[in-house]
């Protein structure tokens, strides 16, 4: 039942807002509302019970196995959310001076200069509120840097086809041409093809390594020395930075300009999807392009940059200072982890990923790249079955929520037909792995003997498979009473 | 270590299970030299006891202010079920709902917020958040561009009474995209867009004209005329407003004759706290005929497989992971979180609720701006109506009473001198429903021993 459905006209909580309705006349009526918003009459009762049962429909990392590729859906530690909503910090108004938010100024700066420090970079702006806007931030960065050379005649930014939608997107968003780059069958980006592609109409290249296929790119120095020598940079997806989080810097690999998912490597809260946090990093050329606001620590005291100290910034992201508060938890997840926790990320989540993937492919599952190791993901395709049984997997996915895990990435990356990726983090235990092989190897076997039980799934979840081309086709996006 | 959960057995079994022989092993595939990630700058590892120290620590080192700052971002009361519910791990550590099925509570939870905002705006359409005001604003003019097949022009009328860092955000995200933005200048006593400097601009092709209510000085703009000008001459409407405006002033579907095309703002004052400036959320909402071109996820109704109703992440064909290079935006995550707890808080407050707080906030920020203008050498710098926050001149540098006021823990406005000298020493106040009649008091007889001592 809706929110609305058990709204009645005259509730309300007096509770929580003035006693009075008071006399706003001087406001003349041409500029007032003459109708009410439809907003719920509820008890604040019934909005906790009816948010709280709600909440109870979803699976989350607290609550399930959510080995969900490409997102590193990790424990989000929760002394990262109480300590980062302490009141004070809640209640500083973005536009108070700065001198009034020194405590908050030295956690923020510390991140920038921790952040330089895993990655490798000269430099960090953690403006960018997601890690769209900071692939935004970077490729618009490329395009300040070859404008300030007056080099005007590169207007192509190359995109392996593996790469995240976002990448060629963004590409578009700063006014360049997408030129796709394909990729070998062994997952690496095909050097041939880069090798023709580039010229002098090269901006840059936006590469993730490990790819999205869950492979390292071996032969990244190869790539940054052709991409450079044609004079055009490399983009940093930081989208898998996980995978590599003290063991390997971009910055070491030729990268000029990234952007991390503090949501996904540094485990601020996903939120049901946001709100995120994407700083960008870059090395020496690229600073002076950086995104505004930045810290900045002289005369012992800490102080956001603005456009007045920094002229040749690519601009503002934010009206404010972007996502504050999701930069504090992972400041205090950083914090928490330390130099040694830090080191151990990659290498827990490589060891969970390659267990997992080591124990499907024993047990009759394909690899997309069987001859490759993993990373922190790993994928495996469903195409023999696929064809065999007649299921999907799709089919397979929702099979699973039936069994208690969340699906991994279904149909992503596009060149590997039926396809799941699979990611699970450093933080589950072998015992949580080991029952999830226990589900996928059931499943298979269902999927042998009686097909219709993963079509018609899932099956124990508030709802059954639902109707997405019904949902585009006869668009509802909003609740409107029954007349009458 | 820190939230891994091996012990050295399990590490031992996990190896063998993969044929390695120490963890090392498994990064073989990078090159050699690439795999020196020494972390100098990283400080030791803290346990929770230690980083709860040193965070309370730097919390009371910034302690607490009275603030009368607006400028697009409001201290409003939150009610405690709000963020106990939002920061439940069931929401927190969930997801976009890719997995339907497995995310009905957030899901439906959208489909509430896009039947709220759709209806405090007066718009037919609300998708389920953008990233903040600012950024919202900017995707609201790539959406008109793309919405206005009349015009073919990509100039967009910008008043420079929309907020200072909204026009730096807009110009920075359509900057590529060979979008024209066109300041419209306002009026030097109502602080408003009159039609007379819209006429000034006449002629030209316009896809769309931006209009702020109330304006970044607070003043209420002539939504209705400035509606009905644009639409004459083809041009789409971009209405940006406070949301909580909107429970008291007349919503942009309902400005002009024909209403304004697209809504859009920052959901900060919906039980988002002030937090240094995020995360908040923005909303953009729009007529039913532009929602193809809507950025960002928006959640429909639909069956199941029994017929039984459910919700869906729907329209995915606009998207980047779709449509890759021919995506509506680059937008991923939204602001699921956020929007998490300005549904439960708009909730909870009601439209009632919700009308009561946008009256106190006027009525407070109403005799504050009396009070201060009663004092020597202050007075009120435009003659035009105003919702909850107001322009006051002062016969000195607004910067020294600023310092003055905060050092006894009043942060006293926000100095429009950098934004716009033209003004001279004028200060933006803001009093929310937070503040007492004790508090502006307190407040007006400082800034008046201040005047006049220095």
């Amino acid at each position: 039942m809706l929110i609305f459905e058990q709204s009645q006209t005259g509730r309300r909580n007096p509770g929580q807002a003035p006693h009075h309705k008071v006399d706003c006349s001087d406001i003349p009526a041409q500029f007032l509302r003459s109708d009410r918003p439809l907003l719920p009459e509820v008890s604040e009762m019934q909005a906790v019970r009816h948010y709280t049962r709600l909440s109870q429909k979803n699976f989350s990392i607290d609550t399930h196995f959510y080995p969900l590729g490409s997102c590193t859906m990790k424990y989000n530690p929760r002394a990262c959310n109480s300590l980062a909503m302490l009141p004070e910090f809640l209640a500083r108004h973005p536009a108070a001076p700065d001198d009034t938010g020194q405590g908050l100024l030295a956690c923020m700066y510390e991140l920038q200069e921790m952040l330089k420090d895993v990655t490798g970079m000269r430099a960090v702006s953690m403006a960018p509120m997601a890690g769209a806007q900071g692939e935004f931030a970077g490729v618009a960065m490329i395009r300040a840097y070859h404008n300030s050379r007056n080099d005007h005649a590169r207007t192509e930014i190359l995109v392996p086809d593996a790469a995240h939608g976002t990448n060629p997107a963004t590409a578009v968003m700063c006014g360049y041409k997408v030129r796709e780059i394909p990729t070998n069958d062994q997952g690496d980006v095909d050097l041939d093809a880069l090798r023709s592609a580039v010229g002098p109409q090269t901006a840059g290249i936006m590469l993730t390594n490990p790819s999205t296929l869950g492979v390292f790119e071996r032969r990244i120095m190869e790539i940054a020395r052709i991409v450079h020598q044609a004079g055009g940079l490399l983009y940093y997806d930081g989208a898998n930075l996980n995978a590599i989080l003290g063991k390997v810097k971009p910055g070491d690999m030729g990268f000029d300009v990234i952007h991390m998912n503090l949501h996904k490597t540094f485990s601020t809260p996903h939120g049901g999807g946001g709100p995120g946090a994407g700083p960008v990093g870059v090395n020496e050329r690229l600073i002076p392009f950086l995104p505004v606001p930045m810290v900045a620590r002289d005369n012992g005291g800490y102080r956001w940059l603005t456009e007045q100290d920094c002229p040749q910034t690519m601009g503002r992201l934010a009206a404010s200072n972007g996502n504050v508060g999701i930069l504090l938890r992972a400041y205090i997840y950083a914090r928490l982890l330390g130099r040694d926790g830090m080191h151990r990320v990659a290498e827990f989540a490589t060891l969970n990923a390659n267990y997992l993937m080591a124990q499907l492919r024993k047990n009759g599952f394909d690899l997309a790249y069987p001859q490759r190791r993993a990373t922190h993901e790993f994928i495996v395709t469903l195409k023999r079955q696929a064809r065999a049984l007649g299921i999907t997997a799709m089919d397979f996915a929702k099979r699973l929520l039936d069994y208690g895990f969340h699906a991994p990435t279904t149909y992503f990356p596009l060149l590997v037909p039926e396809c799941l990726l699979i990611e699970p983090t450093e933080t589950e235990t072998k015992e949580e792995l080991d029952a999830f092989i226990v589900a996928m190897l059931k499943i298979l076997a269902e999927a042998q003997t009686d097909a219709t039980l993963l079509k018609g799934a899932p099956h124990k979840l508030p709802v059954r498979r639902l109707d997405d081309v019904r949902a585009a086709r006869e668009l509802d996006l909003v609740w409107r009473p029954a007349a009458g | 270590m820190p939230f891994i959960p091996h012990t050295q057995a399990d590490i031992a079994a996990m190896l063998a299970a993969i044929g390695a022989s120490s963890i090392e092993e498994l990064f073989d595939e990078i090159p050699a030299e690439l795999r020196k990630g020494s972390l100098a700058k990283i400080p030791p590892g803290a346990t929770e006891m230690e980083i709860s120290q040193l965070m309370a620590q730097r919390a009371t080192q910034d302690g607490r202010y009275q603030c009368y700052i607006g400028a697009g971002a409001y201290d409003h009361h939150i009610p405690a079920a709000v963020w106990q519910i939002a920061t439940r791990g069931e929401f927190y550590s969930a997801y976009t709902p890719y997995q339907a099925e497995a995310s009905q509570g957030t899901l439906q939870l959208l489909y509430e917020y896009q039947t709220m905002m759709a209806s405090l705006t007066g718009m037919d359409v609300s998708n389920a958040s953008l990233y903040e005001g600012g950024s919202a604003l900017a995707e609201a003019v790539l959406m008109a561009v793309r919405a206005n097949r009349q015009s073919k022009s990509k100039r967009i009328l910008m008043p420079r009474t929309v907020h200072p860092n909204y026009r730096k955000v807009v110009a920075t995200i359509v900057r590529n995209q060979n979008i024209e933005i066109i300041d419209v200048d306002f009026d030097p006593q109502g602080g408003h867009v009159t039609i007379d400097a819209l006429d000034r601009l006449k002629g030209d092709d316009v896809a769309a004209v931006v209009i702020p209510q109330p304006n970044f000085f607070g003043v209420l703009e002539n939504v209705d005329v400035l509606t009905d000008w644009a639409h004459a001459n083809n041009a789409l409407v971009i209405g940006l407003i406070n949301p909580l405006a909107a429970a008291l002033l007349k919503p942009p579907g309902q400005w002009g004759a024909n209403g304004a095309d697209i809504a859009c703002g920052d959901g900060q004052p919906l039980g988002i706290p002030l937090s240094s400036g995020g995360p908040w959320f923005g909303f953009i909402a729009c007529k039913q005929e532009h929602v193809r071109q809507m950025p960002g996820r928006i959640v429909g109704r639909t069956v199941d497989l029994d017929g039984k109703p459910g919700y869906t992440l729907t329209l995915q064909a606009r998207e980047q992971h779709i449509r890759r290079s021919k995506a509506t935006s680059n937008i991923c995550t939204n602001q699921g979180l956020l929007v998490t707890a300005a549904t439960i808080h708009m909730a909870l407050l009601g439209p009632d609720g919700l009308e009561r707080v946008a009256r106190a906030c006027h009525a407070n920020t109403v005799t504050l701006a009396d009070k201060l203008a009663a004092l020597n050498g202050v007075a009120k710098r435009f003659d035009r109506p105003c919702f909850h926050e107001t322009v006051l001149q002062f016969d000195q540098p607004v910067a020294g009473l600023l310092n003055g006021l905060r050092k006894q823990r009043i942060l006293g406005g926000y100095d429009l001198g950098r934004d716009y000298p033209e003004l001279g020493n004028a200060l933006l106040v803001c009093a929310t429903e937070t503040k007492t009649a004790t508090d502006i008091d307190a407040f007006v007889a400082a800034t008046g021993a201040l005047l006049t001592h220095g």
